[in-house]
């Protein structure tokens, strides 16, 4: 062995040293069960970003609707414009942009109003206004159909209200409830 | 936390109707078993790399394993979790204690250097999706000039250090900010995004290897250890007969030629360079820790709090009118702003402190590459300089002795 493949040697297995050292470090903090992104509704402010924000095409935050905390009113300030013409389906009335709420007669005076997914664009102009005049039953949360997740969310580096954290993959939604927060 | 829910409109009973309120749809979340099988994916194509380039010396092998790699870590796994950015969660992990890395990118931040000590950079030879994409698109490449190339080849020195320095401080990921190719895999992304990736890749072209070359922070690691690997890639199987027929093969200026090539100085002349290139060292640690220092502040503004903190006490002394989201959020949780100009503060000087580090970093990398162009090594054959090699094996057929080894025919 000539003396340049003994340096070669010492720096290799220094390099190893240096690597399990860097191991050591993080295996402390590591998450064997891994984690996603998810929005904290109980944070969000509606601010309409995570519609723009995403890498997707189309965003991978879409409106949820928490049933046993929507009050199924005939006016719904999530669904209608602040001044409809009328309490009907017709597209000028409403507030979404794409159409992606529906709204169906249950028994007088309830009516139910159902996302209709695929539509939604996540621009959370329904979340704003059932937040600020209702009972806040709507909110966006990232389908994880969609995301990618993404090493750092870019939805969540743009957020106004740092309410997009990571959470546990085996609880990967904040729904929004009665109670409170539910995985 | 249990917070009790505005409820302005109390949900009705259904007693007329009985009716059912629906349910939530969750998709689920990717299993954890694809995630080991990333893992388990990226292990097998190192050792096939490894194995191609050096053992079968098969560039045929490591194009398809590259088209490969391109199509299940690139558009399959869109192009993340990669190694490149896992060397930010890393600096993140060892910083910030509450930060809870993903044992996969543990696992992809630390096996190609692994494999790098041992087999050099294979990892870059067709296991990157990136590198792949990039070696399958260079079709004419043009010689870059070896003073542009050891320049640009810093910049990659310097992305190392500000991403480390951004993530370690919260400032953000910078290398999945400004990914070039991440938009092409995933097929969307913002118009700076996609403008990027397809520059790179039209540049790539004719430069071999724009990003690996230039700008990869992760490459410039592999470099650092595949400098030292036991086996590595040699451009003759056996002799070098200094025919000079692989002089112009490698389209990345990694070939480094017999010393007999080189230009001649004397050694006196070498001396003298030297003890000014060694006394020019310090000079440039220092001013690399003190430009580190100074840009401490500005860098800071990439911390959420930061920013919302210099928003706030601006609009506290009237000199912006109107207010921004962030500054409204903050407002209504009540808490003072004096409480949150002391987290700046802190903030800031955590900053300056690693911009100072970033600026040492910085100073020394240009200061020991002066004096590494300096030094000339004896060199009787023609190789592949082991940092900058990519192991593509393009130059293995440009030598004679390896066509004898194949039984093909030599040209004259």
């Amino acid at each position: 062995m000539n003396r340049r493949d003994f340096m070669r040697g010492a720096f290799r297995g220094a390099g190893l040293i240096g690597l399990s050292g860097v191991l050591a470090g993080v295996i402390r903090r590591a998450n064997a069960a891994g984690s996603v992104w998810q929005i904290d509704p109980w944070k969000c402010t509606a601010c309409g970003r995570c519609a723009t924000e995403c890498v997707l095409e189309q965003s991978a935050a879409k409106c949820v609707h928490s049933f046993d905390m929507c009050g199924y009113c005939q006016l719904c300030t999530g669904y209608f414009e602040p001044q409809p013409n009328k309490l009907n389906t017709a597209a000028e009335n409403q507030l979404c942009p794409t159409g992606a709420i529906k709204r169906q007669f249950i028994e007088d005076p309830y009516y139910e109003y159902t996302i209709d997914e695929p539509l939604c664009v996540g621009c959370s102009k329904c979340v704003k206004g059932c937040t600020m005049f209702g009972n806040g039953s709507l909110h966006l949360q990232i389908r994880h159909d969609r995301c990618v997740n993404c090493n750092e969310c870019s939805i969540a580096r743009a957020c106004p209200a740092d309410a997009i954290h990571r959470v546990p993959a085996a609880q990967p939604y904040l729904f929004k409830s009665r109670e409170g927060h539910v995985g | 936390m249990i917070v009790v829910a505005a409820q302005r409109f109390p949900p009705p009973e259904f007693s007329e109707t009985g009716h059912q309120l629906p349910g939530f749809l969750a998709p689920a979340v990717r299993a954890l078993f694809f995630e080991r099988l990333d893992v388990a994916v990226l292990a097998v194509a190192l050792a096939l790399a490894a194995w191609l380039a050096l053992r079968q010396r098969s560039r045929r092998g490591l194009v398809w394993l590259g088209i490969f790699s391109v199509l299940y870590f690139g558009f399959w796994r869109k192009g993340c979790i990669c190694s490149i950015g896992s060397i930010q969660n890393i600096a993140l992990a060892l910083s910030d204690s509450a930060y809870a890395i993903p044992v996969t990118v543990i696992a992809f931040g630390l096996l190609p250097l692994i494999v790098a000590l041992f087999f050099g950079r294979v990892f870059c030879a067709a296991v990157c999706p990136h590198g792949a994409l990039q070696d399958l698109v260079l079709l004419k490449p043009v010689t870059v000039p070896p003073w542009l190339e050891h320049g640009l080849r810093m910049l990659a020195y310097v992305y190392l250090g500000l991403a480390v320095i951004f993530a370690a401080t919260g400032g953000g990921f910078i290398i999945c900010q400004y990914d070039p190719f991440v938009p092409i895999f995933r097929l969307s992304g913002n118009t700076a995004m996609v403008v990027t990736g397809v520059v790179f890749l039209v540049a790539g072209i004719f430069i071999g290897r724009p990003y690996c070359r230039f700008l990869c922070p992760y490459g410039v690691l592999l470099g650092l250890a595949a400098r030292v690997s036991k086996w590595r890639v040699r451009v003759t199987p056996t002799t070098c007969t200094q025919c000079r027929l692989c002089e112009q093969s490698c389209p990345f200026n990694a070939l480094n030629p017999a010393t007999l090539a080189g230009p001649v100085r004397t050694a006196a002349a070498t001396k003298r360079r030297l003890t000014w290139l060694l006394a020019l060292l310090p000079v440039l640690v220092a001013t690399g820790v003190w430009l580190g220092g100074v840009s401490g502040t500005a860098l800071a503004r990439n911390n959420r709090l930061v920013n919302v903190a210099e928003r706030i006490q601006l609009e506290n002394t009237g000199a912006v009118t109107g207010t921004t989201d962030a500054a409204t959020v903050f407002r209504a949780t009540g808490t003072p702003p004096e409480e949150l100009f002391t987290v700046a503060r802190q903030l800031q000087h955590r900053n300056i402190r690693a911009g100072r580090w970033a600026g040492l970093w910085v100073g020394l990398v240009i200061g020991l590459k002066l004096l590494a162009l300096t030094v000339r090594r004896q060199r009787p054959d023609y190789e592949a300089d082991q940092t900058r090699c990519v192991a593509c094996a393009r130059c293995y057929r440009y030598c004679p002795e390896e066509l004898k080894r194949l039984g093909l025919p030599v040209p004259e």
